[in-house]
């Protein structure tokens, strides 16, 4: 009786092809537009994640100055407020995993010819790990490094492509400022950060060599940064507390003075940044299911002009035996499918648009199953919901009065 | 003494209208057995077809009883007399009232499909249909290709193919010529004589006196029921 029904849904299907064809295409465009817009939302955030997971987790960065309603001033006379006494003391506190001084600025890197503008980071070793960065050859400078002010880097990918171009790097010695540097590592890639800056444009160095070769500080034991990584997040709100304390205390700030310090929490950037594209991504979603919600009333349009049509159809077909609910079925079998098609055939454009969007783009995009399976959902969902009422109406029908109907 | 397949007692059908309720059918007792050929007949507007569309359970009275087989229409569910109408009924109607994207075999088998009967059984029991009714070799054919007494013909073979007790016919030689009338009473009386009961309405003396039984209806009542005298046609 099923099969029956449907291969009569089929044939109503296509007794009537450009409207069913036309109505199809609502749910097409709808199906469609959901797909591609879930792709390029969950691509987003797949990206997102994905930087943030370069990042480093449970950080924070604390940076010289101090905080005002103005933003962000030089405290204390214009030199850098933070020292390395002050990261080792941080160093000592509950719940801190590392702790590394940084100086950081951008500087020409020239090897023989070339020369390569890049961002040089004087810090100690602790910094490879709080921000997670790999050695894919060669190895990490120590901490005697630091204490002989050697003059060694390590150098991001971005950089070294520039400086060597196919030669390996490692070994070869760069100048910086007229300074010899030997390259001992080479870092893993890491690609953008949620600013957009590409992070494997880098060169990083003993923070001491940094201070005396390359940047030439006239306060020597200060320095702009400190990165600080918790042991976990959980541990986040306590090292905040007790670091910031730990710094007033050594900095004798007294009891209603600003900070002269400022306090970066970089894992709280990088939750607003996923909740960003994460309510991006909703509001992508939504937009396209309205265009679903505007296919599927066109369904029960063309549905309840069908009925209208076909009302002395109905009439005989009661007369010959069919109950309300094969009517019903009937009808309903004809949206279901009406709106199953258009779904299948949205969903082959959406995922082509999807990966047009990639290959024309390179925006991440992702086409899970999940999404695909949400898709169909609502596409049957809407079959029945918008296919019920007109079905509802045909089956309710006076079998008289539809007979009588001309 | 044979089964009662239709029995009403004094049913009457009112119609609410802008003018009042208007008695289109009162008071009407009769009683048909199994086996016979009905022919009604009166005035337009007598009540004939509200009559006939009692005895099919497309309607139901607003007074008095109507027993169908025995059973009293009153006291069924909407479900029940479509079945009753798939299983016990056949309807063929003036106007043939076949589905017109459906083939012929379709619309024959079309009665199986809501009693549940599987795809090949439907096919041989409409084909059977078909051939029975002389138009075995139009199967594929869509209702628009063949001519009206064709077309009843299949109509015919449809409301034969789920094996009904009783044949219920409104008019259904209003809508074509005498010669082709007179081949679609021979294919009934052909098919009373095989056993089925028959109830047509017809304005057509010739075509009633094909009945054994004539009842003659007057501004919905029941004014004359009487055995057939003398046949007209050479047909029946
Ligand atoms: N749905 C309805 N609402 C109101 N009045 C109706 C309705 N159906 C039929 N009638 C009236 O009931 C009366 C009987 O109608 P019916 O169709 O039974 O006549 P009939 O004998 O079949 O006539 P004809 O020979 O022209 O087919 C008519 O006066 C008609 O106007
Ligand atoms: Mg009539």
């Amino acid at each position: 009786m099923l099969k029956a029904m449907l291969r009569e849904a089929w044939q109503a299907m296509g007794a009537n092809r450009l409207r069913t064809i036309l109505t199809m295409l609502g749910m097409v465009i709808g199906v469609g537009s959901v797909v591609l817009m879930m792709a390029i939302g969950q691509g987003a955030q797949y990206a997102v994640a994905q930087t943030i997971s370069t990042m480093g987790s449970n950080l924070y960065i604390l940076i010289s100055g101090s905080t005002s309603t103005g933003g962000l001033r030089s405290g204390g006379g214009g030199g850098p407020t933070l020292t390395v006494a002050d990261a080792e003391a941080i160093a000592e506190l509950d719940g801190v995993a590392n702790v590394a001084p940084v100086h950081q600025g951008t500087q020409q890197l020239v090897y023989g010819p070339n020369n390569w503008s890049s961002t040089v980071v004087g810090t100690t070793p602790p910094y490879l790990e709080a921000r997670a960065w790999t050695i894919v050859s060669g190895h990490p400078f120590g901490d005697s490094d630091v204490r002989s002010a050697t003059r060694v880097a390590l150098i991001g990918q971005t950089a070294a492509d520039n400086l060597f171009a196919n030669d390996d790097p490692l070994g070869k010695t760069i100048r910086i400022r007229q300074s010899p540097f030997v390259i001992i590592g080479v870092l893993g890639k890491k690609g953008q950060n949620l600013d957009g800056r590409d992070q494997d444009d880098t060169l990083i160095i003993p923070l001491s060599t940094a201070q005396r070769k390359v940047f030439g500080t006239p306060f020597a034991g200060s320095v702009r940064l400190i990165m600080v990584q918790a042991t976990s997040a959980e541990a986040m709100a306590s090292v905040e507390r007790s670091m910031t304390a730990l710094l007033r205390q050594r900095h004798r700030i007294r009891e209603g003075q600003d900070n002269d310090f400022y306090l970066r929490n970089l894992a709280a950037a990088a939750d607003s940044a996923a909740e960003t594209t994460r309510v991006m991504s909703v509001l992508l979603g939504a937009i396209a299911s309205v265009s679903l919600l505007v296919g599927g009333i066109g369904i029960m349009n063309i549905m309840l002009v069908s009925v209208t049509e076909r009302t002395r159809e109905i009439g005989i077909r009661m007369a010959i035996g069919a109950r309300q609910k094969d009517i019903l079925t009937q009808f309903l079998l004809e949206a279901l499918m009406i709106s199953v098609a258009g779904c299948l055939i949205g969903l082959v454009l959406g995922i082509a648009g999807a990966l047009l969007t990639n290959a024309v783009t390179d925006m991440v995009i992702v086409i899970s199953g999940g999404s695909i399976l949400v898709a169909f959902g609502v596409a049957a969902g809407i079959g029945i919901f918008f296919g019920y009422y007109p079905a509802h109406r045909a089956s309710g029908l006076d079998p008289i009065e539809a007979l009588r109907h001309q | 003494m044979s089964q009662v397949v239709i029995r009403t007692l004094a049913v009457g059908k009112s119609y609410r209208t802008a003018a009042g309720p208007f008695a289109a059918l009162s008071g009407v007792d009769l009683a048909i057995e199994a086996g016979e050929f009905v022919a009604i007949m009166g005035p337009s507007g007598s009540g004939k077809s509200t009559f006939m569309n009692l005895l099919g359970c497309l309607d139901t009275p607003t007074s008095g009883d109507y027993f169908l087989v025995g059973r009293n229409v009153a006291q069924l569910g909407k479900d029940e007399l479509a079945t009753l109408r798939n299983r016990t009924i056949g309807f063929v109607f003036q106007g043939f009232n076949l589905l017109p994207r459906m083939t012929l075999a379709d619309n024959v088998a079309l009665p199986l499909v809501y009693a549940g009967v599987e795809r090949d059984a439907r096919r041989a029991r409409a084909l059977q249909e078909l051939a029975r009714v002389g138009l075995g070799d139009y199967a594929a054919s869509l209702p628009s290709r063949i001519s009206g007494g064709q077309q009843q013909r299949v109509a015919i073979a449809r409301a034969l193919v789920n094996s009904p007790q009783l044949i219920l016919a409104d008019e259904p030689t209003g809508n074509l010529d005498s010669h082709t009338s007179e081949e679609i009473m021979a294919l009934f009386t052909e098919l009373n004589r095989e056993g089925i009961t028959i109830v047509l309405v017809t304005h057509e003396p010739d075509i009633a006196a094909c009945a054994r039984r004539q009842v003659r209806f007057l501004d919905g009542r029941l004014v004359s029921d009487v055995p057939t005298a003398a046949r007209a046609l050479a047909a029946c």
